[in-house]
């Protein structure tokens, strides 16, 4: 594998890795080291260094690709964690024993330097990794209970399961109407037939109802056909508006690349991978190498031996110099123009509002109908995001009168070259 | 014209009003070729077939959409973004023409040509072959590797072939077209040095010899001065079409429109006079035109050398007497702004244009508007060098012969000798890009990278230098030409590092700066040009006229009976060398509206005395022999051509140049004479010109889209005439309204639309639009426009987005018609680009029945393709004209993969903009304002939280205007030079500004169909209202 890794000339460019190799010793109470700055400003000063160079590999309070940092201070003196964070494989070269079980147990990955952080950064980061977003359970099982409350009382008036059934009820209640009706019926026939009737009483009395004479009747006919024409029209225009439609297209990919483990487990930034996304039109897939920034290291899925088959395949594909061939979701047709950095750039869109929730999919799939009707839908709906930006100043301002938003069908949202040229 | 009484017609049969010409013009479309068969029975057969189409596209559509695959970088460069452009600078250089140009290119693919704004050159603009020169790099034909003896070789082969054979053969010449490289100059050398001396000649196709001749006989120097338009208030040109193809084009057209800038503020402009034959383009511009032979031209600078004489106290020459209208007028002009004046002759005769040195001392413009201090090189060829080598080479004194990048034996006069010489040669290798008329011939090819696929330096000027780098990987196996001398003159370097080491041990220590080299370098890189403070040594005149003088006396007479032949290049093909790039082939010529041709212009005194009439398409071929040399052309009736005269564009009848030019026209270089040591474009003796039996049809588009001799659509007057009122030609409708007279924009259907953000709008001078067509090249580029090929133009489908209109004017009145024959001897000519006028009040939008065609926010008139049914209902309610329809699919269409090349063939389709639709049969289509520069500018804006800045957004042909005739931008943006032009003064967001600039008009106001393109009246700067 190191020949491997030698092969890839890439520059690593981002100093976005980090493999802190702490053992957890969990369920023990930290008392954390008065040393480290527990200050407000510190600790979110320490969030960005966290999120800059530590986030892909670490949690505070899980293992990910390397340790759960929290408590480092306690389990280690302050200047350790420093030079292990600042050139962790000299500190393992100097034999010492704590970093080298480290190393061993994580399966020699190496974490990369960080010699370009200052003291002062460092000790941010520490401070961050002692107090910064902790978890309090108490608060988060309210938190929960909350969720779900405001679930249960979601819908405004009844409740479907109550809808449910009041309807099973009615069905019930109308049956047992329709039931005594017949019996009603029957009974006052069997007593007027005791009586002394003239003919044509009896005959009214003894007359039959013929489903044959109904089934050939021009009213019944006209409207039996109109109702099937009604019902086949509607689903062939239907099945016409779904042409070229794919949502829940998910093919299947040849890396069998998880979304769950790497948006989700991992809390990967989207735009650490898709580069695009915030600068161009294409959120771009990412090549190869950007996939090695960390997979030069991370050779399996956590706790296994070997190199992962899926993994393989990036490492053939940067030796054999042959790019992946990934299966295309997403495709609008070329006479639509979409630009993602306008979307999440700009308007500050989530990525989930149209890929869904990107990061439980184990295989993506294509989440919205990505149809011109959904495009509109949302146009009409969607506010501008217009804080502390210049360019929509004086749409702003001549808004400002009226008492809705501004969305962005006000600014010429819906028009035809806004996306077709 | 209501006020100025002028008639107007874009062509003699519209003069004339052919009943054809009525019909065609009362047709929105032309009737249809049949298409089904005349066979009654196949009606049943071809219902069947449409039939069986629906069917077919039914269960097509119904079919599961394909895979699609995303293929990402493995090893993404760090500098590109899919969907992001990234720009370089870099040079283009040919045949004598350069520019220096900036390269968008999208995902590594080079797909649009600027000019280069740091440039003093060509400042930032371009013209039509270089906007167009992308195309060239994806042309298929190109020969993919080098070749030995008509086999396909590898590099190694062929370069132990050249070393083993070249020193042996001895006698080595290298021909090339002018080399404006000094690190080429240097590669030359160590080649020549290394095959014990070989001798490089130039030639230029479009050779401006004569004027360095001239310049060593008066200055003792054979240079080509550098001329300043710019500061001349008096011009006079012979014969020299210095805004369309003389020497530097672009440069020149830049600096003649500051002179054409007319404001109340400013009301000053330069008076032009112009003497030629054929209608030129610059003809076209003159304030004073006369047409005279080009057995005259000489003559008639001597007359103008003996006025100015007589007037400055010096000798005058003996001459023979001239007629020349307007000469003596000229002559007072120029002497009363002597100093601040210039004179020029497009003739090649080193006689004529000492004279002409001789002129523009006596003004006193040496040293003003002719700098001999800062010479050009961009016309370096030796016509006397490039005789004396064929000559050798036939008599089979030549051991070895290069080409580098040239095709003589096409675009030389004596092009069929050098033909036959070649073998004579022990060896002879070109290393031309395609198999042309020269390459076919030679026994080894080295192919050269395409100039966008390579490095080099140049040095148009001293002291202006340049540098061009490569914008793709090389798409074939070919290598840089001086790569390969390098190669075979046994250096090791390779030609990248070689022109870095000139530049570190030249330039660099002639340059006061501190950065290090590479910085130096970088920077160099980046801007695409360096220029060095330099100090020219005036030139002082050491020859004298009177020999040049007693020679042109002699050459030229006052009175020549016979037919005369003036060959010149057109604006679009210019040397021939871009021929098979089939935009050019497509773009209209300026003055004749002919595509895909060249043809004899001839005046119409002699097509009546000759029976011939042109009706619309429809003309007549004629023969043409010139000292035993006969061609057959056809004829175009062309106003404004000298009497006795005719006209033959150059760049055609190429044989070899690849599917779009072979065959197109007729090679005029092989009429050209070059016996008296330079080659002579005017041939005034031995011609004579019968009309033949044959008729044909010339695709020109000047009577399509007619606006039905609507008045005021040109609007006009005289620099006097503006002095007094600003508002001078102007034609102001009123309508009648409820007891009083109004302007039509006060009273309309609609409620009026409200611009919030943006109002784009367009400002159109036509007193700088010269007519040159860069911006209708432009447009094509950007946006995708198909080429249809002559057939469809002659069915009045042509695609162009933007059109220039050329009308012809005279005073005199529509029902007068000897005057209007007269009138046609030689019109006024005024030229006005046309394209969707982007209405407020859109007749189109209103009769749309899908509403494919809708109003923006921001007064744009959208075309939404993919909506469109092709009803073509709006193209017949546009008074303008400007809608376009797809009559076929043109991509993807065998039928069309011989012209449209963009859009057939794999490696022409990378040169398409992916920001544009490419359209689909059935559909209108239109120009859009660029609408994807405008959403690609805003969005900058927005991700940058600004304000769009005035400037950030620019529409295609405004970019590549040579003449800044073209202003676009935000008329809501008071700050805008658009609003400034205008003078739109309040800051509101209704669609109706109101304009206070005088001279801004609507084509056709009265309709009030509001549209956001201004024009500003064109001005001529003549003593009154004369034709």
């Amino acid at each position: 594998m190191l020949s491997k890794r030698s092969l890839v000339g890439v520059p690593l460019k981002f100093h976005t890795l980090a493999l802190l190799f702490f053992l957890f010793l969990g369920g023990q109470v930290f008392a954390a080291d008065p040393a480290v700055s527990d200050s407000e400003e510190a600790i979110s000063a320490g969030k960005s260094v966290f999120n800059a160079n530590c986030k892909t590999c670490h949690k505070l309070d899980q293992k990910a690709v390397g340790p759960a940092l929290r408590g480092i201070t306690d389990r280690r003196s302050i200047e350790w964690a420093k030079s292990f964070i600042k050139n962790s494989q000299a500190v393992i070269a100097s034999g010492d024993e704590y970093a080298n079980n480290l190393y061993a147990e994580y399966n020699n990955l190496m974490m990369p330097q960080h010699e370009f952080l200052s003291d002062a950064d460092l000790d941010n980061l520490l401070a961050y990794i002692e107090y910064g977003d902790k978890v309090d359970p108490a608060a988060e099982a309210a938190a929960a209970a909350a969720a779900g409350g405001e679930a249960g009382a979601g819908g405004g008036g009844i409740p479907t399961q109550y809808l449910t059934i009041i309807i099973v009820v009615l069905v019930i209640v109308l049956f047992l109407i329709l039931v005594v009706l017949g019996l009603i019926i029957s009974i006052l026939t069997k007593y007027v037939n005791k009586q002394d009737l003239d003919e044509t009483d009896k005959e009214f009395v003894s007359q039959k109802f013929e489903f044959g004479k109904v089934f050939k009747s021009d009213a019944f006919i006209i409207i039996v056909t109109a109702l099937v024409v009604a019902l086949v029209a509607k689903t062939a225009i239907d099945g016409l508006y779904t042409v070229g439609v794919q949502q829940g297209y998910a093919p299947t990919q040849p890396i069998a690349y998880s979304h769950a483990l790497h948006a989700g487990t991992l809390e990967i930034e989207c735009q650490y991978c898709h580069t695009g996304v915030e600068i161009g039109k294409s959120a771009n897939i990412p090549s190869a190498n950007i996939c090695m920034n960390c997979h030069m290291h991370v050779q399996n899925v956590q706790g296994q031996d070997g190199i992962s088959p899926e993994i393989q395949k990036i490492y053939d594909a940067i030796d054999n110099n042959q790019p992946i061939e990934w299966v295309r979701i997403h495709n609008l047709p070329d006479l639509a123009y979409f630009n993602h950095s306008q979307h999440v750039k700009v308007g500050g869109i989530e990525c989930q509002t149209c890929h869904g929730p990107i990061q439980e999919m184990e295989v993506v799939y294509q989440y919205s109908s990505l149809t011109m009707g959904w495009c509109i839908d949302c146009h009409r709906q969607t506010e501008i995001n217009a804080q502390g930006n210049e360019y929509y100043d004086k749409l702003v301002q001549l808004h400002s009168d009226s008492k809705d938003a501004l969305k962005v069908k006000d600014i010429g949202g819906l028009e035809c070259a806004k996306c077709h040229y | 014209m209501k006020e100025t009484k002028k008639t107007y017609w874009k062509g003699l049969e519209q003069l004339s009003n052919d009943p054809e010409f009525v019909k065609n013009a009362d047709r929105e479309f032309p009737e249809l070729p049949s298409m089904i068969s005349e066979d009654g029975n196949a009606s049943r057969r071809d219902f069947l077939k449409m039939m069986g189409f629906s069917l077919a596209a039914a269960s097509l559509a119904a079919c599961e959409a394909p895979v699609r695959k995303a293929i990402p970088y493995v090893n993404k460069p760090v500098d590109i973004n899919p969907s992001i452009p990234n720009y370089y600078a870099s040079t283009f250089a040919s045949g004598g023409d350069y520019a220096s140009i900036v390269v968008k290119t999208r995902e590594g693919r080079p797909i649009k040509i600027d000019g280069n704004k740091l440039s003093p050159i060509n400042n930032g603009k371009v013209n039509a072959i270089v906007e167009a020169s992308v195309l060239s790099l994806y042309d298929k034909e190109r020969l993919t590797g080098p070749y030995l003896a008509g086999e396909k070789t590898d590099w190694a082969s062929l370069d132990a072939e050249v070393k083993s054979k070249v020193s042996s053969a001895g006698n080595v010449k290298i021909v090339s077209n002018t080399v404006l490289s000094p690190s080429t100059l240097k590669a030359l050398d160590l080649f020549s040095e290394s095959v014990g001396g070989a001798e490089v000649i130039m030639y230029d196709p479009l050779s401006n010899y004569g004027i360095a001749k001239a310049s060593e006989s008066m200055y003792g120097q054979a240079v080509v001065p550098s001329y300043s338009f710019d500061k001349a208030k008096t011009i006079v040109s012979f014969g020299a079409d210095f805004l369309g193809t003389w020497i530097s084009p672009i440069e020149f057209a830049g600096q003649y429109a500051k002179t054409r800038k007319i404001s109340k503020e400013r009301p000053e402009m330069s008076r032009h006079y112009q003497f030629e034959s054929n209608l030129s383009l610059t003809g076209a511009n003159a304030d004073y035109r006369s047409p005279i032979k080009a057995s005259q031209s000489g003559l008639a600078v001597l007359a103008l050398y003996n006025i100015l004489a007589r007037k400055a106290g010096a000798t005058t020459v003996s001459a023979p007497a001239v007629e020349v209208a307007n000469l003596e007028k000229a002559a007072n002009d120029l002497w009363a702004s002597k100093g601040a004046s210039l004179v020029v002759s497009g003739s090649n005769d080193p006689n004529v244009q000492t004279v002409i040195h001789a002129i523009n001392e006596l003004l006193g413009n040496n040293g003003t508007t002719v700098d001999f201090s800062t010479p050009v090189h961009f016309r370096k060829g030796d016509d006397a060098k490039m005789n004396q080598f064929i000559t050798d080479l036939n008599a089979g004194r030549v051991g070895a012969v290069i080409f580098h990048n040239c095709n003589p034996v096409y675009d030389h006069p004596r092009g069929a000798e050098l033909a036959e010489g070649i073998s004579k040669a022990r060896f002879s290798l070109a290393t031309n890009m395609t198999m042309d008329e020269t390459a076919s011939l030679v026994g080894a090819l080295a192919p050269d990278h395409h100039f966008l696929e390579a490095w080099n330096d140049f040095e148009p000027k001293p002291g202006h230098y340049s540098l061009s780098q490569p914008t793709i990987s090389p798409l074939f196996d070919t290598r840089q030409a001086q790569e390969s001398l390098l190669v075979w003159a046994g250096e090791t370097t390779n030609y990248y590092d070689f022109l870095r080491n000139n530049w570190e041990t030249g330039l660099y220590t002639q340059v006061a700066t501190l950065d290090s080299f590479q910085t130096f370098w970088d920077k160099s890189l980046y801007n695409g040009v360096l220029a060095l403070e330099r100090e020219g040594i005036p030139f002082s005149p050491i020859g004298d006229v009177t020999e040049a003088a007693t020679a042109v006396a002699r050459t030229y007479s006052a009175d020549n009976s016979g037919a005369e032949l003036i060959v010149y290049p057109k604006v679009a093909i210019g040397n021939g060398t871009f021929a098979n790039n089939p935009w050019l082939q497509e773009t209209p010529d300026p003055i004749t509206k002919a595509t895909w041709d060249n043809y004899l212009t001839v005046s119409q005194k002699w097509a009546s005395d000759n029976g011939v009439t042109m009706i619309e398409e429809n003309t007549r071929k004629a023969s043409v022999t010139i000292n035993g040399k006969k061609i057959t052309v056809p004829i175009l009736i062309q106003p404004g051509q000298a009497e006795g005269t005719f006209g033959l564009a150059l760049g055609y009848g190429r044989t070899k140049a690849g599917r779009v030019a072979n065959g197109v026209g007729v090679n005029a270089y092989e009429l050209l004479d070059a016996s008296a040591g330079f080659v002579n474009f005017d041939i005034t003796s031995g011609v004579t010109v019968e009309v033949t039996g044959d008729s044909y049809k010339i695709a020109r588009t000047q009577t399509h889209q007619t606006f039905m001799a609507r008045e005021n659509v040109i609007q006009e007057a005289t620099l006097s005439e503006y002095k007094q009122d600003a508002s001078a030609g102007r034609y102001k409708p009123e309508i009648y309204k409820e007891g009083e007279f109004i302007k039509p924009s006060k009273i309309s259907l609609w409620k009026g639309h409200q611009y919030s953000q943006h109002h784009w709008g367009l400002a159109i001078d036509m007193n700088s639009c010269i007519g040159c067509s860069a911006c209708s090249v432009a447009c094509q580029v950007e946006n995708n426009v198909a080429v249809v090929g002559k057939e469809e133009v002659l069915n009045r489908r042509e695609m162009a987005w933007i059109r220039i209109d050329r009308y012809y004017s005279s005073d005199a009145a529509a029902d007068d018609l000897s005057g209007l024959e007269k009138a046609s001897e030689n019109p006024e000519v005024t030229f006005q680009p046309m394209m969707c006028q982007q209405c407020n009040n859109a007749p189109c939008e209103t009769v749309c029945p899908v509403a494919a065609t809708t109003h923006s926010s921001e007064g744009l008139n959208q075309m939404t393709y993919n909506r469109c049914i092709g009803t073509r209902y709006c193209a017949n309610n546009c008074p303008y004209k400007v809608r376009r329809f797809n009559w076929f699919k043109y991509h993807d269409n065998t039928q069309f993969a011989g012209v449209n090349v963009a859009q057939n063939d794999d490696l022409g389709k990378m040169v398409l903009n992916p920001d544009v639709t490419v359209r689909v049969r059935g559909v209108m289509e239109k120009c859009s304002m660029c609408v994807q520069r405008i959403q690609a500018g805003k969005l900058e804006a927005k991700r940058e939280k600004r304000k769009v800045k005035d400037g950030d957004i620019n529409v295609a042909c405004a970019t590549a205007c040579p003449t800044d005739a073209l202003v676009f931008g935000d008329m809501n943006d008071p700050e805008s030079r658009v609003s400034k032009l205008l003078k739109i003064e309040e800051n509101s967001t209704s669609a109706l500004k109101e304009v206070n600039e005088e001279r801004a008009y609507h084509v056709l106001e009265e309709i009030n169909v509001s549209p956001n393109v201004w024009y500003f009246t064109k001005i001529r700067n003549k003593d009154k209202n004369e034709a």
